[in-house]
């Protein structure tokens, strides 16, 4: 069974990772984008990881990309033109991704080949407790910081998003 | 056949999680280094993010400890951040240039 | 305590006032400054030798401070004063108060008259500090910096190319001669762990004769340097471009003496090393023979003196070669007085014809300027041997100690003599007999230019009988001064006859002669009088190769090719660098994401392969 729900939900993310990168227009592209959160999603439950994946539905899911949504059709983005210019990218970009990929995939079959599987159920301490009980004892100070941060990132998006005052 | 199921039984072994972060990675990668449109960048880059948050989570199931999840917890945070920052520079730049084109935001160069 | 210090340190006061306030002073105020403290340092000279006891028993000696100290080696400022010390201090203090007070009248009407005597003054210092010294050290102070006065004077009138040029090659050929010094004294420094006279002629005898023969060897290429001995005597003629004083003065009477006089004191050095007495013996006379045959052909009166410097000092030289150390100086002496006669007198005899020196446009100068003429004659007889003048009781010293080495030498320094005498009388029939052959009006010289002259002449007569040298140096120099033959006498004394019989014929009775054998003599004739192109050799073989190696290879090879290379270079190949690399930042976003991506791959084969090993 956790083979067939990896192998199901894996391939539902690469694909919508794909149609991210290869459709033409920007609305489509976000949308792929969210089936790629909500599959990782449901990874994360197979994982063990409940809190995670709530979490990532409402905040990823459903703010983030949201925005994003409204973005694009804020600026009415249409479908990209098909001239460009850096060659940089263009040429070189292909050969040193598969590079970079070929030698992740190395190093994870070197390093992890023999560590250990994965069954649902096995790993209960991804619960709303044992994570809220991480977060406000040992982590407590990286969580006030990160508060401090939203409240900059909230500014910095008004100051730069309003309009100029006459 | 019985060794089938028994390697079926075994569970998902946790290399391929991590393989399949590493695939989610490369195509963010290939999106950001290939599209024009600076929204699309700016979704590839989410696309990496989440890719690198995949595996966080498989290494906290690996070692059965939760501060990898804390950690994906922390990058999503900063990652909502990011997107709400970004996208109001991308406005701002839309305002004063009028393009999406990656390629024509380049007065940075030489 | 004599002050020992006070004898060159008036002309040094002199030659800061004259030198500091020269330019504004009166040309009275100048005389009075120069030829006082010439004077006076004479006056200083005569009080020591008043009071200084005995010298040959016990040399005064000052110690003024310690110059040099490191490790086990140490120089001092010291000044010493013995018998061969008294005398050349009386030579350069006497002949110098005589020349500053004729350079008072000579330079009269020329410019730069305060700069002439600072520099004179100048010279002064450093003559008395080479002559003074009591180690190798302060000897070489006063050596070098007599030839940076003599540097400095030849080439006085500076606005004339000749003068500059000559003063150049006077500087580098001695520069030779000082590289030779040097190494000797390096010698001696690791040798004998000390430079200090009376250190070093105590320890000689003990030391191998290689190693002295070395040292040696290379004092007498500084010897030759500045004595202008073949092969390093090129300067001399071409120094007459300086002044009259001057080539009196530095160029007959003391400087060019320097070199015997250090000779004669590292006696000690030198008779422990024979091979090299003999090349001082060679070289020595080889010289005198040289010098004199080109002397007979030259119509400049300053050259003829020149090169009549230039022998009478390989005479020297060859009286020192032959182990007869105080014919040498003895010799040195009387030289001084009848050079520096001759060239004051030629000076006068310049002044006289208002700058004319070819002696093919003077002639019957004996009623214009009588009192130059007798002089002149004295000077003459004194040179040529004349029996009982001081050049006769000198130069016979040393011919009777040549025999008694080796009596070739002997028979070839007589001939020299006869040569000697024949070309300088042949210059004073020349100037003073028949007719006045010029374009002028020859007036004889003011009285501050005849009084040194007429001292001069008087000394160049009795000097043989009233400074018996060899008497006054007898402790000093233990080697036998050779056989007393009357025999030898006889015949050096009949060559110099001859000579001036010969001379008085050919230019007097006999007036077309010269010209006739130059004539049929043809092709010898010219190499004489062209000096045996010596020069033109020097050039083509040294000077030339030099210069151009210098040009091609250090200047423009070294200096621009490498030097300037790597430093421009370094330059351009940072701005090609940077060049390359500004390209990177092209402003566009994707590339820059392209480079992170290969960035990292790289980091990611690093790792692999440093972790990997370690696996």
């Amino acid at each position: 069974m956790d083979y067939f729900f990896f192998l199901l939900f894996a391939l539902i993310a690469v694909v919508s990772a794909v149609n991210v990168v290869v459709q033409r227009h920007p609305i489509a592209s976000a949308l792929s984008l969210i089936g790629v959160m909500g599959s990782i999603a449901v990874l994360y439950l197979a994982l063990g990881a409940e809190f995670i994946a709530m979490a990532q539905i409402i905040v990823y899911a459903g703010a983030v990309m949201v925005l994003f949504i409204f973005v694009i059709m804020l600026l009415n983005a249409g479908a990209e033109e098909r001239r460009g210019r850096s060659w940089t990218a263009q040429l070189l970009g292909a050969p040193v991704l598969v590079a970079f990929l070929g030698m992740i995939c190395y190093f994870i079959q070197r390093e992890f080949a023999n560590a250990g599987f994965m069954k649902f159920g096995n790993f209960s301490g991804g619960s709303a407790q044992s994570v809220g009980l991480a977060l406000f004892t040992d982590y407590l100070l990286p969580f006030e910081v990160t508060s401090v941060l939203i409240l900059i990132a909230i500014l910095g998006a008004i100051v730069l998003a309003r309009k100029e005052m006459d | 056949m019985p060794d089938a199921l028994q390697v079926l039984n075994n569970g998902v072994p946790i290399s391929w999680y991590l393989m399949l972060s590493a695939v989610l990675f490369a195509l963010g990668v290939a999106g950001f280094l290939f599209r024009r449109n600076i929204i699309t960048v700016f979704m590839c880059i989410e696309l990496m993010l989440n890719a690198v948050n995949l595996s966080f989570v498989a290494f906290a199931n690996m070692h059965k400890q939760v501060s990898g999840q804390i950690f994906v917890f922390f990058v999503m945070v900063v990652a909502a951040a990011e997107a709400a920052v970004g996208l109001a520079i991308i406005l701002t730049v839309f305002k004063n240039r009028e393009t999406l084109n990656i390629d024509e935001i380049s007065t940075l160069k030489n | 305590m004599q002050n020992l210090w006070l004898i060159p340190a008036l002309p040094f006061i002199g030659f800061l006032i004259n030198g500091i306030f020269g330019r504004k002073l009166p040309k009275s105020m100048i005389n009075l400054v120069a030829v006082l403290s010439v004077v006076l340092s004479f006056g200083w000279v005569v009080k020591v030798f008043m009071t200084a006891g005995d010298l040959a028993a016990m040399p005064v000696t000052e110690h003024y401070f310690t110059w040099i100290k490191s490790g086990e080696f140490q120089v001092g400022w010291d000044f010493t004063v013995d018998k061969l010390t008294m005398i050349m201090l009386f030579i350069v203090t006497g002949i110098g108060s005589l020349i500053h007070i004729y350079a008072t009248g000579y330079m009269a009407h020329e410019e730069g008259y305060y700069r002439f005597f600072a520099y004179l003054n100048l010279f002064m210092f450093f003559m008395l500090d080479l002559v003074l010294a009591a180690n190798y050290l302060i000897l070489f102070v006063g050596w070098e910096g007599v030839g940076l006065c003599s540097y400095l004077l030849i080439g006085f009138y500076f606005v004339k190319k000749s003068a500059t040029t000559a003063g150049n090659k006077a500087f580098i050929v001695n520069r030779i001669g000082d590289f030779g010094f040097s190494l000797a004294m390096f010698l001696i420094v690791v040798n004998f762990g000390t430079l200090s006279f009376s250190q070093v002629f105590s320890a000689a005898p003990g030391k191998p004769t290689e190693t002295l023969t070395a040292i040696a060897l290379l004092l007498l290429v500084g010897a030759c340097g500045k004595s202008a001995q073949i092969p390093l005597y090129v300067w001399l003629p071409d120094a007459m471009e300086g002044p009259t004083p001057v080539s009196a003065l530095i160029h007959a009477a003391t400087m060019v003496t320097a070199g015997v006089y250090m000779c004669a004191r590292s006696a000690v050095i030198f008779t422990h090393a024979p091979a090299a007495m003999e090349t001082v013996a060679i070289i020595g006379l080889a010289t005198a023979v040289f010098a004199a045959t080109i002397g007979l052909a030259q119509n400049d009166i300053k050259k003829v003196f020149a090169y009549s410097t230039v022998s009478q000092l390989g005479y020297m030289f060859l009286g020192v070669g032959v182990g007869a150390f105080s014919a040498g100086i003895w010799h040195l002496m009387t030289h001084a007085f009848f050079k520096a006669l001759l060239f004051l007198g030629a000076g006068s005899v310049i002044h006289a014809c208002h700058g004319e020196q070819d002696m093919r446009h003077m002639g019957g100068l004996k009623k214009y300027a009588p009192w130059t003429c007798l002089t002149l004659a004295c000077a003459s007889l004194a040179i040529s041997g004349f029996p009982f003048t001081s050049g006769y009781f000198s130069k016979d010293a040393i011919l009777s100690a040549a025999y008694g080495h080796a009596p070739w030498m002997y028979w070839v320094g007589v001939i020299t003599a006869g040569m000697t005498a024949f070309y300088v009388w042949r210059a004073f029939w020349m100037t003073f007999w028949g007719d006045y052959k010029g374009h002028g009006h020859p007036h004889e010289s003011p009285p501050s230019m005849l009084a040194p002259l007429i001292v001069l002449a008087v000394l160049s007569l009795v000097g043989g009988f009233a400074f018996n040298v060899p008497h006054i140096l007898e402790g000093m120099f233990p080697i036998a001064e050779g056989a007393e033959n009357m025999m030898l006498t006889y015949i050096s004394v009949v060559f110099g006859l001859a000579g001036i019989a010969l001379s008085y014929y050919m230019y007097v009775v006999n007036k077309e002669l010269p010209e006739q054998i130059a004539s049929s003599l043809g092709g010898l004739y010219k190499l004489v009088y062209n000096k045996y192109f010596v020069d033109e050799i020097y050039d083509a073989t040294v000077v030339n190769p030099m210069i151009t190696g210098s040009r091609t290879v250090l200047w423009h090879g070294m200096d621009q090719g490498v030097i300037d290379g790597i430093v421009n270079g370094v330059g351009t190949e940072s701005k090609a660098i940077g060049g390359v690399l500004k390209l990177l930042q092209s402003g566009n976003i994707r590339s820059y994401a392209t480079w992170v991506v290969i960035g990292s791959v790289a980091l990611l084969l690093v790792m692999g392969v440093v972790e990997g090993v370690g696996r």
